[in-house]
Order: structure tokens, then sequence, then C-alpha cells
């Protein structure tokens, strides 16, 4: 397959498009006028410098899980479990905050740490059902989300419940030392994005230019040619959930105190899954991801605008993203089968 | 009745598995179809039973023309194709193996399927309990389930690819007494084997195969000179002169027994010397895969005990042969060996097991500019391995080969290259014998193992039937005992 700039950027500008033209068409059926909403998805999300804001404190944890499933992608992958990594890395970052004492600078430092392990040994879980239980990571991953989001639930109505009264909308506020700083009237979260931004480096880097990345590569696309090269496999994948989780971790942490200021129930917020869908848009390089999510955190901040504007409902951003999502693996998977059936049966025949 | 082939046409990419393959199959008769591995005589099957498409050509029963395009088209048509490997379900029930495939909508007549496994069974001597587990069924007995639903289901043809291999002699008896008597009742039966014994036993007519044609028929029964000849076709050359006096062992295989799925190995006892070559020959699959694997530390022994200079490093992971400076070089190319979408420098890095955490990119194209001219590999360092003929991956295995290895065992070591190639490869292992590395290869090329070998172990169905002096054996000695013959 051609991976040249040209080529790739039209993979992602047809299905964009197409996607558009889609959501016109489906805003027309709905009743509204195309235009106008598409300009208030615009205006909802960069519109003003609130906006924008709100639009990179969304960016960040859909950025950070991204970057993390780069890898476990990379490692031949499918890292399910990384929604619920998101969770474990917010408990523990909230354990932190609710438990430790000292200034902003130590607690929130202690918080970060926290998620990133608490992300780390939930992936780890994951990893070690795979690689020693025989637990596909699909299925394990499934499992671990909704143990993390239950161990979440049950945190919050039980031994964090707030004073007097349990409720699901989340534990008390967490005291202001726990709060992310950011600048500015408009609340830019500065850390957060300075963070993510790192982070995203940090996976390019381990996947252009390190013998990890290399190695993590070959198991992924051909674990019994790694096995034979002598690498490790086992370990390797395992290497590959722990730095997704990780990330994962830090986005949960970062969730709870920057965005939330407190664990609530739903706190991955879906970003998990949508990190998904970037990873796939971004054909599974990091240096697209950072660009795609930005869009895509853009569409879901924008579409609430939709409701209260225009009376529409808010999800149609997420059919939007979902559209756009599918139009790029059919275009993708087309190609591929267009380009083996001319090479049909080629594979399976011993020469 | 009668089935013919006309001038059927495969190609795999450069390779022309089947090139204007005509073949006509009467009722009646078992019809043997001979060749040695990659002939393309599992292609042609897989033709004629619709697993796949022809490029051009033609497959006539009783003067209709078939289109096969699913093996679906094939059962419609009546032919029956029992696979290598038993198409089984193993968690399903003898019942419902047997009841899989059929027609009939949704519903399942399970007493009318039940009626007739057991009436097919008492016919042909099968001792089926229909609702025991498919996985309690022994290989042969998953062959005479398969026979008796191929029947069930309407087939007038039945093709058997190398039916007989995991099967018990006293299976084997039983099952060519069935093949003898679905014959005589007018049906067609082609019997697929590279096993000359078998073939002499059963077969009425023989058709062989070399490299994609038909090379000959003849009327059973045939000399078996005959047939070795045309399967292998060849004048046989003269081996190279005397190699240097051979130093200490490498490589002591000391009764050792080895399982892999259904094939379990007897007793093998093979010993190599440094400076070596030993070839192993045989046909597919009896054996000779499993002890390269076995001496590269990737298949455990039942039993027995491997010492690879000196030190026993029977049951230890397979990184402590790569410590002992074994390496192992199979046949899949790009399914055990390379990484299909990693570039040619992205390999000679993997190889080079250097542990420093950064790549230099420059270094790494400077490495792989100096492995390209070395192995003379036509290609780029930013090449994908999948983008290489299939001789620039065997020179790109071979650069990326360890220079310090002491045991080099490979599989197929030339097998779908052009001549230069192949020589290229020989020139290159047989530098690496002088520099004092042992070699260990399993080829289905009689040239090869003739020409290179010091000695050449013969494998017939899991074990080593006899160990030759290379420069004392003939072509004809050796293809008789490839074929599980000692010549008279």
């Amino acid at each position: 397959m051609n991976h040249t700039w040209p080529s790739r950027l039209l993979g992602v500008a047809v299905p964009l498009v197409l996607a558009l033209v889609v959501s016109v068409v489906l805003l027309q059926l709905a009743g509204a006028p195309p235009f106008e909403a598409l300009r208030l998805l615009g205006d909802g999300s960069v519109g003003s410098l609130a906006k924008i804001s709100d639009t990179l404190s969304a960016w960040v944890p859909l950025t950070l899980a991204a970057a993390g499933l780069v890898v476990t992608f990379a490692a031949g992958l499918w890292n399910i479990g990384v929604e619920g990594q998101i969770v474990a890395g917010a408990i523990a970052a909230t354990w932190v905050a609710r438990e430790m004492p000292g200034s902003a600078p130590v607690v929130i430092t202690l918080m970060l740490v926290a998620g990133v392990v608490g992300g780390l040994l939930w992936a780890l879980l994951a990893g070690v059902l795979k690689t020693r239980g025989g637990v596909n990571e699909i299925f394990g991953g499934l499992g671990l989300d909704f143990v993390a989001s239950g161990l979440a639930i049950y945190l919050i109505i039980g031994p964090w419940k707030r004073e007097g009264i349990a409720s699901t909308s989340g534990t008390d506020l967490f005291r202001p030392e726990a709060w992310m700083p950011t600048v500015g009237d408009a609340q830019i979260p500065v850390i957060p994005v300075v963070l993510t931004v790192l982070a995203v480096v940090l996976v390019y880097v381990l996947m252009r230019g390190t013998r990890f990345g290399l190695r993590l590569k070959a198991v992924g696309k051909n674990r019994r040619s790694a096995h034979l090269l002598g690498i490790p496999t086992e370990r390797y994948t395992l290497a590959a959930f722990m730095v997704c989780g990780a990330l994962a971790g830090l986005a949960g942490a970062i969730l709870v105190s920057s965005v939330f200021h407190k664990l609530v129930p739903a706190v991955s917020g879906g970003y998990g899954f949508l990190g998904i869908l970037v990873v796939l848009l971004a054909g599974y390089r990091a240096a697209w991801i950072a660009p795609i999510a930005l869009f895509f955190a853009a569409v879901a901040v924008g579409s609430t605008q939709l409701s209260l504007r225009l009376d529409l409902d808010s999800s149609l951003g997420g059919v939007l993203q979902g559209v756009l999502v599918l139009l790029v693996i059919l275009l993708g998977g087309w190609r591929a089968v267009r380009s083996r059936r001319s090479t049909e049966h080629a594979a399976q025949e011993e020469p | 009745m009668s089935l013919e082939l006309q001038d059927i046409r495969k190609s795999f990419g450069p390779v022309r598995a089947n090139d204007g393959v005509s073949l006509s199959i009467e009722d009646g008769t078992l019809h043997g179809l001979l060749g040695e591995n990659g002939a393309g005589k599992s292609t042609l099957m897989k033709i004629l039973s619709g697993f796949i498409s022809a490029d051009a050509g033609r497959v006539v029963l009783d003067g209709t023309p078939l289109a096969l395009s699913s093996p679906r088209d094939g059962i419609r048509a009546g032919i029956g194709m029992l696979h290598q490997d038993p198409l089984v379900f193993l968690p399903f029930s003898v019942l419902d193996n047997f009841l899989l495939g059929s027609g009939g909508g949704l519903r399942v007549d399970r007493d009318a399927g039940r009626g007739a496994l057991l009436e097919t069974g008492e016919r042909f001597g099968f001792s089926f309990d229909p609702d025991s587990p498919a996985r309690s069924l022994s290989v042969g007995e998953r062959q005479q389930l398969e026979i008796a639903r191929l029947l069930w289901l309407g087939a007038r043809m039945l093709i058997l690819d190398e039916p007989t291999t995991g099967i018990s002699a006293t299976q084997r008896t039983l099952l060519f007494e069935i093949l003898r008597s679905l014959a005589a009742e007018g049906m067609i039966v082609a019997f697929v084997s590279h096993k000359l014994e078998e073939v002499e036993e059963l077969c009425d007519r023989v058709t062989v195969m070399r490299k994609g044609r038909v090379v000959g028929e003849a009327e059973m029964p045939c000399p078996a000179e005959r047939l070795v000849e045309m399967m292998f076709g060849r004048v046989f050359s003269e081996s190279e002169p005397t190699p240097p006096p051979f130093g200490e062992p490498v490589l002591d295989v000391d009764r050792v027994i080895l399982r892999e799925r259904v094939v379990t190995t007897a007793e093998l006892d093979v010993s190599v010397r440094q400076g070596e070559i030993v070839g192993l020959a045989g046909l597919e699959g009896s054996g000779q895969r499993m002890l390269l694997r076995a001496a590269a530390g990737l298949l455990r022994p039942i039993s027995g005990r491997i010492d690879v200079h000196g030190r026993d490093l029977t049951g230890r992971p397979y990184r402590g042969f790569l410590d002992a400076g074994v390496h192992y070089l199979p046949a899949g190319r790009l399914e055990e060996g390379l990484v299909s979408g990693l570039t040619v420098a992205e390999h000679v890095l993997l190889a080079r097991g250097s542990d420093r955490f950064f790549i230099d990119t420059d270094e790494a194209h400077e490495q792989a500019r100096a492995a390209i001219a070395d192995y003379a590999i036509v290609g780029t360092p930013g090449s994908p391995a999948e983008s290489l003929s299939g001789g620039n991956q065997q020179r790109l295995l071979l650069a990326m080969t360890p220079p310090d290895v002491r045991l080099l065992l490979m599989e197929h070591p030339t097998r779908g290259l052009d001549i230069e190639s192949a020589e290229f490869v020989w020139t290159r292992l047989l530098e690496r014998r002088e520099a004092g590395a042992a070699i260990v290869f399993a080829s289905a090329d009689l040239d090869e193992l003739l020409r290179y070998s010091d000695r050449i172990v013969v494998f017939f169905s899991g074990r080593i039937l006899r160990v030759l002096d290379a420069r004392t054996t003939s072509g004809e000695d050796l293809g008789y005992l490839i074929g599980g013959k000692e010549r008279v």
C-alpha cells in the first residue's frame, strides 16, 4: 500500500468531504438549516477563547488515549481496555487527592503519577490475562472496563460518598490544592496540553527512532518471525500494554483534576473508544493523532451548541464522527480488497 | 462416466503451479496422481474441487463443462474432496459433523441422518457412535466420517489428497479396501500421493506430474524405475569434491522422540560435526522439519537429549539455542523469518542484536547498504521485505544470519529460487562451512542433496530410514529410499 503524504491526505480528505455531505443530508432530514448548523458547530468549538478552552479539555484525554493506542496497535493488540485504564487512573488520582496532604504542586504531581501507575497496572492485568491466561485482549479488556467502572461507582456511592448523601453524581469536590491550575479567564488547561504534546512526541520518537519501537512493530506484524529473530515477544506485548495504560491513566488523572474536580461514574467519557477511532483514522501513525483528535474534540464540543440553539440532539456530533470513521475504514478496506483481488490466493499456496 | 481436465493453468505470482495440465479419469478405475512436493498436484485437485479457480482451462464431467467457483459448486457437481487434514469440527458430535453441509433448508432431519450414518458405517465397516464428540476420533476415523459424509451428500467422484498421512496401518488397509469397492461400483476415484509404494499397491492407472505439468501416464503395474524417473526426471549429477576433515561434534541428537500434531517420530539419532554438511531427505512431513525445529530449540522433545557443542540444551528455551550459535532459516521466508511491512534496513537493524535504545538512521542505512552490496540483494534499504523476490528474500535472510553462527539449520534453502540465486546461496553457505560452521538442511531437491551434502539422512514416515554417504550414493537409490523402498 501506498503511504506517501498526498495519498494519505487524500485518504482523509475524501471521507471527510463525504462525511460532511452525509451530515448535511442528515441535518436537512432533521429539519434544521444545514449550513447554519455547521456554522454553529464551528462557533461552539472554536468561536471564543472559552470554547477553545473547552475543546482543548476534550482534546487532552482523547489524544492521550489515542497516543497510547498507537503503541498497542503497533504490537498488534486491540486494547479495548483503554476505557478501563482511564478509569483506573482517575480512581488512583482521586485517592491521592483525598488522602495526601500537601501543597498544590505536590498533590497534583502525585495525582498525575498515581494516575500513570493506576492505568499502567490495569493495562498490565489485561496483558497478563492475554499472555499467561490465553484471554484475548478484546474480551479481557472489555471485562476489565466493566470492572473499573463498577469499582468507580462503588467508591462513589460507598467509601467515598458525599457527606451525608450517597449520589451517583460523584464524590465531593476535591480541595482546591488538587485542582489543576489554568491560565486566564478562559481557564485554558496549559499544563495538560503541554503534557499531552510531550506524550505525542514521546510516542512518535518511540515508534520512529528506537529499537523498542522497531521490535514492537516486528512483534505486531509477524509474531513468529519476531520470535525467530530472538525478540522476547511476551515481554514486548506487556510493555506495549503498559505504555498505553500509563498514558490512559494520565488522561484519567487529568480528567478528575482538571475537568471534573471530583470522581464521577462515567469519568472516561468514552474518550478511550473514541481514541480507537482516532487511531484508525490516523492510519496508526502518531504524527496524525493530534490534528485528528482536535477535529473530533471540536465536533464533540461544538455539537452541544446545536442542541442549545437549534433544538437538535447533541448526539449529532457523534453521528458525524461515526460516519467519518466508517467511511475512512470503508475506503481503506475497499482499496485493500481491490489490491488483494489482483493477487488472489497468492498467499495460501506453498510454492 | 468420465472426468476430463483440459489445459488447466494456474499461477501464483511468478510461480506456474499448473502449466497446461490435461488429464482424463475414467470411472471404475483407481487413478493415482503422483509427483514430488510442489509438482502441482494439490493445486490441480483444489481447482477440481472448486476450492480455488483456475486462470484458464476447463473441467468437463460426462461431456458437460463445470463452472466451479466455490467448494459448494464442487459438491453440487458430485465432486467430493477429502482434504489432507479432514475438515472435522472437533467440538461437534459425530452426527452433527455428518449433517454439516447437508441440504434441506433450516430444518435438519437428525433421525434420517443418524440412519444414513449407521447404514454407511455398516456397509464399509466403520464403527461410529453418532453421539460421541468428534474430538474422540482418531485421524483415520475422522477420515472415515468425512468419506461417509461425502458419499451421503451424493459425491460421484472422490478426490483424496495424501490420505494416508497420520493414519494407522489397519486404517490404511481399510481405506484402500473401501476405495477399491467404490471404484468397482463405478465411482471415479483420484488418489493424490507422493508415495510410490501406495500408488503401486492401490492404483490401476497413474499420472505423474512434475513442475506444474503432466510428464507421463502409465498403466499399473509399471516398473518403479520408470515412475522414479518421471517423478524426478533427471540425469543425476556427480557430487562435489571431498571437503576438509571435520572438527568436533556440534550437534548431537540422542534418541530423541518428537511429536507435532498427529505425527510422532521414532527415536532419532543424528550427529553433526564442525564443517560438515548434512542433508535431510524424505517426503514432506516425514520428520525432517521436526528434527530441524527441535535442533533449533523450537520443538521440545518428548524424550531424548539434544547437545550443542557438548552442552545439554534439551528443554532449554529458544534463546539458549540462539546464544549457543544455532540459527534456523525456515522455508516460509515471509511467514517465519522476515516481517512484511518492515524494510530491508529495519530487518538488518533487528538482526544486529545491538542494545542501544535509539536508532541511528544513517548508520542503519549504511549497514543495510553494506548488506545489500555484500549479498547482491536487488533492492534498497527502504524496500519492504515483501517487495523482494524469493531469491532476494533468501539473500536478505542470509545477510541477517549472525557472522559467528556455529550451526545453521535450513529448510529448503533454494526452493523457488532461480539457478543464479541458488548458486549464490550455496556459495555463501560453503563459505560459512569453511569458517567452521556445521550445516543441516532439508530439501526435496535430489541434486541439491547429492551435490552439497557430506552425509544424507533419509526420513520415512517419522523415522530415519538410512544414513548415506553422499559420495557413494546414486540419485536412483536416493529416489527409491525417499519413496520408502530399498532398491533390490
